[in-house]
């Protein structure tokens, strides 16, 4: 059986580390939040805040305290806040550690493409393309294959880049991949997958 | 020098011209200048550019400027929940430049600190690079980008006091600050101003040195995505 979004979601919080500062994106990065149990992980939103708590009860949404998915937030103990430029100043400046992101395709070259699809999906990159400049560790969720069962493990992203030989990790619903020299490696089946599976669903070269 | 105005329409007299470039502070909705962007749109002015992250919704924010065809061209890392301005965008009426949102804060934090252009790794090898100088440091590539320097910034803040320090509320500050640094005039909108003295100057988030004019006014804040969670799931 393939990962269902929360056992991806809970496969990418075992990437994290205690003491992290990490960036979840939006979709199903944002459930990693739900899995990092006891780890002292600090997530930060680039639209100005570190230290970002849960959804808000009823009654309690604060205009003012909203994430970079513009959803109304709490703040923990130990939140701070600034402006974007010093947010974004701390991306690029290389203190977080981790980024997990969504992908439409990436390749075996660590090319990520995420913000856009010519003529259909035109709304921006936001901050993706700093994040993924900046951050340490570059960590993909996605499904292995769309819809229509074609691989988005890719030789070459056809989709406009958001940035070139970024990603580390990939967390599919078939397994775990990494970007190594030469194309992908599998480093871990989802359970019940067979190396066979993963292989005939990926595009992209894979090496041992 | 007085900064106080009684409202934004007056803030606004003898600063606002066709064709001027403004930057807005605000992320989504959090923390807009609404007033500022209604009496724009009251005023009339045409062709505007506006430096801000986001366009607002469609009757709200930057939105109502798009409704009234008032913007000429956007300068913005993300324009989705907009359907009027992918109307007009795709349609040919709007100008649009995307930056990558890091690019575009700091692209007004420069404007406003006098440096016309920096390097970044944001962006390289994507179309954002397309045309732009590209320079190796350390063995990375950078690409070089410019600084913004508006013609008027418009900004909101929590509270103001007659000299034009201002303090932000949580994570409404976003662009707000290096919005009001990039703007040979800012006005900012505030929800309260307080008597001089009574704001922390410790805490202060942005000396009045960069505010020229203030206003004070009712806010709606509207929520774009509210999310909850049920008291028994906590």
């Amino acid at each position: 059986m393939p990962w269902d979004r929360n056992q991806m979601a809970a496969r990418a919080a075992q990437e994290l580390e205690d003491g992290m500062y990490v960036n979840l994106g939006i979709g199903i990065p944002t459930l990693v939040a739900n899995y990092v149990g006891d780890k002292d992980i600090t997530l930060q939103s680039e639209n100005g805040m570190l230290g970002m708590g849960p959804f808000p009860f009823e009654g309690e949404e604060d205009p003012d305290l909203i994430n970079a998915g513009k959803q109304t937030i709490t703040e923990l103990s130990r939140t701070s806040y600034f402006d974007s430029a010093t947010s974004f100043a701390m991306i690029r400046g290389g203190k977080i550690a981790a980024a997990v992101l969504g992908a439409m395709e990436v390749d075996e070259e660590g090319d990520l493409a995420n913000w856009m699809i010519p003529g259909v999906l035109v709304k921006g990159m936001g901050g993706a393309m700093d994040l993924v400049a900046g951050v340490g560790r570059v960590i993909v969720v996605m499904d292995h294959t769309n819809k229509h069962g074609k691989s988005k493990l890719l030789k070459k992203c056809t989709l406009p880049l958001t940035g070139k030989k970024v990603v580390d990790r990939i967390i599919t619903n078939l397994g775990v991949l990494d970007v190594v020299e030469g194309g992908l490696k599998i480093i871990e089946l989802a359970e019940g997958v067979t190396e066979d599976e993963i292989r005939a669903a990926t595009e992209a070269k894979l090496v041992n | 020098m007085k900064k106080i105005y009684a409202n934004a329409t007056e803030a606004l007299d003898g600063v606002l011209s066709d064709g001027m470039m403004i930057a807005a502070g605000g992320f989504g909705l959090c923390g807009i200048p609404e007033l500022l962007l209604e009496a724009i749109k009251d005023s009339g002015a045409q062709d505007l550019t506006f430096a801000s992250n986001n366009a607002g919704v469609d009757d709200f924010g930057i939105g109502i400027l798009l409704q009234t065809k008032q913007v000429k061209k956007m300068i913005s890392s993300y324009v989705g929940e907009n359907a009027e301005f992918m109307r007009q965008y795709l349609a040919g009426e709007l100008e649009l430049e995307f930056n990558p949102q890091g690019t575009l804060a700091e692209r007004m934090r420069a404007g406003g600190a006098g440096i016309p252009g920096f390097y970044t790794k944001t962006g390289v090898g994507t179309v954002i690079a397309e045309g732009k100088e590209h320079k190796d440091f350390n063995g990375e590539t950078y690409i070089m980008e410019e600084g913004i320097f508006a013609d008027l910034a418009i900004v909101k803040a929590w509270k103001a006091d007659d000299t034009g320090n201002l303090i932000f509320r949580k994570t409404a500050r976003n662009f707000n600050v290096p919005a009001a640094t990039c703007g040979k005039i800012c006005i900012a909108e505030v929800e309260e101003i307080v008597p001089r003295g009574s704001l922390d100057p410790d805490q202060i988030h942005l000396p009045g040195i960069y505010v020229h004019r203030i206003i004070q006014g009712e806010h709606e804040k509207r929520i774009e995505q509210r999310t909850t969670r049920k008291k028994e799931d906590a």
